[in-house]
């Protein structure tokens, strides 16, 4: 693509050996299982290729399998000249990576703490890392961007699909978010500091995919009056078709929008006189056949079933193969990252 | 009063478990989520939801808590048929929790 615009002299690196599919028989999968049905497995490689890239002058990284935190502590390692074992740095950089890693969602987009407050989401900035060789950095934006960067947003980020937070493992250390030290440090500016890490494990991490059967979900939108009511005997007449057709599913779920799709039990009944609820049903199993004669029972309840339902205006939902993940550890022994390089 | 009072909270996902971090609004308000917001205290809190075991760990220097729901988002991932596979609603859900202070 480079060389059809007509750049010359552009160096691009390529890192490729995340693919493992042709080998994944030498590896213990923790799921037997799932074999016949593998679609793809490839290894998450972290920073040290894209710092080797980086380091043999590529201006742009093309990556396969690779972790989000890698993206942004690849080009610090190249920059300041951290040793893959400086265990604080490399962790820093992982959290800054963290930080980042899911765009404005560090800088006011999904922050509960004054959300009606935070100006211009249509224009929201994307974070700024200014990272610092001693491993302390400031998130910020770009000034005149929509969005909010705080130690609020910044900490709801922080928590984002995290586990242990003394154990945060990437291919390249271990993190400590229990050590990270926040600071406001004017407006739209959090400074980080304090980052400890530990060193890295042995294992790559990899991400299998694999075929799991099908599923379909539906929905009709019941109106008031007696919306809930409605929309739980249309629940209730479709299994009883479901049932009677002798379909087989490993799951038939229903769930209530408007009502309690989002906290269930405990959001609690809804108002009697509530406006609308729509019924959400889903249905999961292996055979194909049985997931689409599912599909075909919403239509009739719009006609056969409890009055004043709309919804259907799209048709009939759509059949989805359903491609699963399963994640394994792998020896790092036994895997290489190859880092090649082509000018154009 | 509501846990909304004291705190605010994200939530996503790994697999079929759900993570939420519980965030103090203020300082001196982590130590009554210490106290209060207990691992036992969550999985009752999400029964109906959550089917499997709640852990709990504590990050003072944020003045928050993060807790793992495991077994929560009905297979997880594109296995899920829940409206919310990621379990992204769960943070609010946790702050209708009524604690006593």
């Amino acid at each position: 693509m480079a060389r059809a615009l007509g750049a010359k002299g552009v160096k691009i690196a390529v890192v490729a050996g995340d693919d493992i599919l042709g080998r994944l028989d030498e590896f213990d999968i923790g799921n037997d299982a799932i074999r016949p049905f593998v679609q793809s497995a490839n290894v998450y490689f972290g920073a040290a290729p894209i710092a080797d890239a980086l380091n043999q002058g590529a201006q742009f990284v093309i990556t396969g399998r690779c972790t989000d935190t890698g993206l942004v502590l690849g080009p610090m390692i190249h920059e300041f000249g951290w040793a893959l074992n400086d265990w604080d740095r490399l962790a820093a950089g992982t959290i800054a990576g963290h930080t980042v890693e899911c765009g404005a969602q560090c800088t006011g987009g999904n922050c509960q703490v004054d959300w009606q407050t935070i100006p211009n989401f249509a224009d929201i900035g994307y974070p700024v890392i200014e990272a610092e060789p001693d491993g302390t950095f400031v998130v910020t934006k770009h000034p005149g961007t929509g969005g909010r960067v705080s130690v609020q947003s910044v900490k709801e980020q922080l928590l984002y699909e995290l586990g242990d937070p003394r154990s945060y493992i990437t291919p390249d250390c271990i993190a400590d978010f229990t050590s990270i030290h926040l600071q406001p440090d004017g407006p739209d500016r959090v400074r980080f500091s304090g980052i400890h890490g530990h060193p890295a494990t042995d294992s790559y991490k990899v991400s299998i995919s694999y075929t799991a059967g099908f599923k379909a979900i539906g929905m009709l939108c019941y109106s008031w009056p007696d919306a809930y009511a409605k929309a739980r005997k249309a629940d209730e007449v479709l299994r009883q078709r479901l049932d009677r057709l002798g379909l087989h599913f490993d799951s038939i779920r229903s769930e209530f929008v408007g009502a309690n799709a989002c906290h269930g039990p405990l959001a609690g009944e809804p108002a009697p006189d509530i406006a609308e609820v729509a019924l959400r049903v889903g249905v999961r199993g292996p055979d194909k056949a049985d997931v689409e004669r599912f599909t075909k029972e919403l239509a009739p309840l719009a006609l056969n079933g409890p009055p004043t339902v709309t919804g259907l205006g799209s048709g009939r939902p759509k059949v989805e193969e359903i491609v699963a993940y399963w994640p394994a550890l792998i020896p790092k022994s036994s895997v290489q990252p190859v880092v090649s390089i082509v000018e154009t | 009063m509501q846990l909304r009072e004291l705190a605010h909270a994200r939530s996503g996902d790994k697999g079929d478990t759900s993570n939420i971090g519980l965030i103090a609004l203020k300082p001196e308000y982590y130590p009554l989520l210490v106290e209060h917001v207990t691992a036992a205290r969550v999985k009752e809190h999400f029964r109906g939801i959550c089917f499997g075991e709640v852990e709990r760990f504590e990050l003072p220097n944020l003045g928050a808590l993060n807790f793992l729901l495991h077994e929560s988002l009905d297979g997880g991932g594109t296995l899920s048929l829940k409206a919310d596979a990621q379990g992204k609603t769960y943070s609010a859900a946790l702050l209708r929790m009524e604690i006593d202070v």
